[in-house]
């Protein structure tokens, strides 16, 4: 088999990052989660002190965003620290 | 399984805080041991991938739903200390820019999401590779048992965080029941995706999946031998 190049894995990991954030998040169960409806059947969910985030809810646009926001954070972070330790052993 | 601010005292959430910087600041010193041509440009991607995978609840149950945490998959593809990294950056950027998990409890979160389920996830899927066969094929299949474990035990970690600082006096016994068979639940899930995820990277390139490399060497070893042999 023809070795897939690193490019190509990179470009499809990345490419199904944004189709998901952006396209199958559509259709994403928009039921509580596991911890927030223990929180209700338990009787502890009003202690919820809750606030809104910079771009407010997830959606289509606003998923993608954050994927590219965790890409360049995570990835720069990791790049640097790359960096760093070549620098080092060198 | 995002923790929002309010359900821990501020002592408790003091706590896991402090927890969450350490494990962070070891994990920014060790991970540079597990950077290298390959794992590197994984890091950042993998982060990306479990952001947008958390956004995909499946339904577990009536009336409830559960996402990848991730823990797992990023331990057995970037190495646990990386991982540690990617998922709490996932954690910072999606309480920061969503509101998906308290800003004072952003410690909590990532000692439960970042730290919890890659400790758990790495050592299970480190003790299955010594315990089963070593074959590549096995690989996703010791990643995807690895996650489903990870997850009902940092639920456990949450109750025990519960038990320490919760601000509401709810019977402990119960909450356990409810928060581990949920979580039970929703691990198969975390099972299967991570299994998908593992299974597809390792089918194109397992060089890139860094809980694959022992096999690797294993196989250049066998091969050498063969030539040396003929």
């Amino acid at each position: 088999m023809k070795r897939v190049s690193t490019a190509w894995v990179v470009l499809g990991i990345a490419a199904v990052a944004l189709v998901l954030a952006g396209v199958v998040s559509r259709f994403a169960d928009s039921d509580p989660d596991g911890l927030t409806k223990v929180a209700e059947d338990q009787g502890f969910a009003h202690t919820e002190q809750s606030r809104d985030g910079l771009l407010g809810d997830y959606g289509s646009v606003t998923g993608v965003v954050g994927v590219l926001v965790v890409l360049g954070l995570a990835g720069g972070v990791t790049y640097a620290l790359r960096r760093r330790h070549q620098r080092e052993q060198s | 399984m995002h923790v929002p601010d309010g359900f821990l005292d501020a002592p408790t959430s003091a706590v896991t805080g402090v927890v969450a910087v350490a494990a962070v600041g070891v994990a920014l010193v060790k991970a540079r041991t597990e950077l290298d041509d390959k794992t590197a440009p994984m890091a950042g991607l993998v982060a990306a991938f479990i952001f947008a995978v958390q956004m995909l609840n499946f339904p577990v149950g009536a009336g409830t739903s559960g996402h990848l945490m991730g823990g797992a998959l990023a331990a057995v593809l970037v190495g646990p200390w990386t991982g540690i990294l990617c998922v709490s950056v996932v954690l910072l950027v999606q309480s920061l820019l969503f509101a998906d998990g308290g800003i004072t409890a952003l410690g909590t979160n990532i000692v439960l999401m970042a730290v919890s389920t890659v400790v758990v996830g790495w050592l299970v899927f480190r003790l299955l590779q010594v315990l089963l066969p070593k074959r590549m094929s096995l690989v996703p299949v010791e990643a995807g048992i690895a996650a489903f474990v990870s997850v009902p035990v940092a639920a456990l970690v949450f109750v025990l965080l519960y038990a320490v600082g919760g601000t509401a006096d709810i019977p402990l016994d119960t909450l356990m029941t409810a928060m581990f068979g949920v979580h039970t639940l929703i691990g198969i899930g975390e099972g299967v995706i991570t299994g998908l995820a593992v299974g597809a990277i390792v089918a194109v390139r397992p060089d890139l999946v860094r809980g694959a490399r022992p096999l690797l060497a294993r196989r250049e070893l066998v091969i050498k031998k063969a030539e040396v042999a003929a």
